[in-house]
């Protein structure tokens, strides 16, 4: 009888200050975001109007907010397709052939990713600068200065340059998941292949590729997440949105309408659609790249 | 002939391996250090190519970083917040993956979802509402006792870094503890130690190899973390990204370089020393644990 007491106590002490932190800081919140998103709740007068789907339907005529769901998209699409096949060469490269040095290879493609997203930009503001960057500058050396560019002055280019800083910062991730399911195919099914004749390109489309494909799939609801996230993190600190609107990503407007310009509510629908969005997106793609799953 | 032009074609599929391999490496490379190089140049050199070589090693920059742009104030409170968040992380976290890895009881199926559930809450949506609840409980404790202490305070900042961090540690610590076998509690158990003895002289040193896992993990993305100090900390006391940002914000206006470039190497040596010390363990965990972001 007193064992049980006493084994309750132990749970209790256990679990509840890990649950009051989950509930205060982020079920809490969470919820928040959903309830501000049907009031109208504007500036330093704490007064909240009720206004049931307003918020949405100002937003669906928003023009900067579709601007910047068009740059959401354009960056989902770009970056996830240049990042995955680069990965996905690269991790073959380094599992598949017997490269010198692949360990070497590994651990300065990792480095991208144990940097601040404020380094990031920092270097790659370093890169893109017009007069003074590393890149038009080595464009210059080549005598190729019809392509030096304004990496983020031009409001065409921006968003592009915004995607390859992205690239830069997820091929290694990406390269290191698809590895350690590499790493996992047994050996002797590409002995076999051989045997039968299959080269490389081959051997990658009707084995590797197969194998990893539910890896891949995986990452894809990783590369929606990620690249919402991480876009807004890199044009807060690189451009802020600008110029002219041109680099504004889904989060960065809902963070520029609910903290800097204090429409709480507003802002909080801009989350709320961005959510239900990232949502919606992961799992159509992840019904569209069903496959039957290899077994091995 | 034909074995010749073979080899040939196998010769230049191997130049073609290590001609990309190099050049991404070098992508990687030249840019980061790039910025150590640059940190130690001075004013003039910044306006001719970027690409030459410092002159010498101008190591003023880092006072000036330190000294005038407050370098050494947000160093301190980042190493303050990175310690006392892993530290609370670690605290709150070990006992309920713990049991609720191995006990079962009313309630715990919900516990488990709930932590699983937090997983899919993302750290950028709910920023602002927690710096309107904090600035809410600000105003009635200001009415109160006449001052606010919630918004532009470093433990605070410690306290929600833990707490968003809170289901994935969960989650890798659990499923650690899973895969110890339960003999060792039973055997403490009858040598009379009760619940909380085995946890902590038993249970929790066994699961040391994911705890530092969970310590890189965490460190890596409190130390390099800036939107939440951003948004919670509006004061002085800045942590090291927040001022490098502010740093660079000005650089774009005013022309010294030199110490935006020092601030930088400020946030990145302490991640890229132990990167190099723990690189295997780094990788190698993040195929065990799948994604941190």
């Amino acid at each position: 009888m007193k064992k049980t007491t006493e084994k309750r106590i132990f749970i209790f002490v256990c679990t509840t200050p890990a649950l009051l932190l989950l509930t205060l800081f982020m079920i809490v919140p969470t919820i928040e975001v959903f309830r501000m998103s049907l009031y109208k709740w504007g500036g330093f007068s704490n007064n909240q109007v009720f206004v049931g789907l307003n918020n949405f339907k100002i937003l669906w005529n928003d023009m900067n907010f579709i601007r910047s769901l068009q740059n959401s998209i354009l960056l989902i699409v770009v970056v996830t397709l240049i990042t995955i096949v680069l990965a996905i060469l690269f991790s073959t490269l380094l599992t598949r052939e017997n490269v010198k040095g692949g360990n070497f290879f590994r651990v300065i493609f990792y480095i991208p990713n144990i940097l601040s997203i404020v380094v990031i930009a920092g270097i790659f503001s370093a890169i893109y600068d017009p007069t003074s960057g590393l890149l038009n500058n080595f464009l210059s050396v080549f005598n190729i200065e019809s392509l030096q560019k304004m990496w983020l002055g031009d409001q065409k280019i921006a968003i592009y340059s915004i995607s390859g800083a992205l690239v830069w910062q997820a091929v290694g991730y990406y390269m290191v998941m698809y590895m350690s399911s590499m790493a996992n195919i047994p050996e002797s099914f590409y002995e076999a292949s051989s045997l039968e004749g299959a080269g490389r390109i081959t051997q990658f489309f009707s084995i590797t590729l197969p194998l990893i494909w539910n890896n891949i799939r995986t990452t894809l609801t990783f590369f929606i997440v990620s690249t919402i996230n991480l876009s807004f993190l890199l044009v807060q600190a690189m451009t802020g949105g600008g110029p002219d609107g041109s680099t504004e990503v889904f989060l960065s407007y809902m963070y520029k309408q609910a903290y800097t310009n204090s429409s709480y509510g507003y802002g909080m629908a801009i989350g709320v659609v961005i959510f239900l969005f990232s949502f919606a997106l992961s799992a159509i793609i992840n019904q569209i790249t069903k496959r039957e799953v290899l077994e091995y | 002939m034909k074995k010749q032009k073979k080899m040939s074609v196998e010769k230049l599929y191997r130049l073609f391996i290590y001609v990309a391999l190099l050049t991404l490496a070098i992508t990687i490379i030249i840019p980061v250090a790039w910025v150590f190089i640059a940190s130690i140049k001075e004013k003039s050199e910044f306006y001719t190519s970027p690409w030459d070589m410092p002159k010498g090693f101008y190591f003023q920059n880092f006072i000036d970083a330190f000294e005038k742009a407050n370098m050494g104030t947000y160093m301190l409170n980042s190493i303050m917040v990175t310690a006392l968040a892993i530290l609370i992380l670690l605290v709150v976290a070990l006992p309920a993956a713990y049991v609720l890895a191995r006990y079962t009881f009313k309630g715990s199926k919900i516990l488990n979802t709930l932590f699983k559930a937090g997983l899919f809450i993302n750290v950028n949506y709910i920023v602002v509402p927690i710096f309107l609840m904090l600035l809410d409980a600000d105003m009635v404790i200001r009415g109160r006792f006449g001052d606010g202490f919630l918004l532009d305070n470093l433990f605070v900042l410690a306290l929600v870094y833990a707490s968003t961090a809170l289901p994935f540690t969960i989650y890798l610590l659990s499923s650690y503890f899973q895969t110890l076998p339960s003999t060792y509690e039973e055997a403490a158990w009858v040598d009379g130690a009760g619940y909380f003895k085995t946890m902590y002289k038993i249970m929790i040193p066994m699961a040391r190899p994911s705890i530092v896992a969970v310590i890189l993990f965490n460190f890596l993305s409190f130390w390099n973390e800036y939107i939440i100090a951003l948004t919670l900390i509006p004061g002085p006391n800045k942590t090291l990204p927040v001022g490098l940002m502010n740093l660079m914000a000005a650089q774009k206006s005013a022309t010294n370089y030199g110490q935006m470039y020092a601030g930088m190497v400020l946030v990145m040596l302490p991640t890229l020393i132990l990167y190099i010390l723990v690189q295997k363990k780094l990788t190698q965990g993040m195929a065990l644990g799948g994604s941190k972001e």
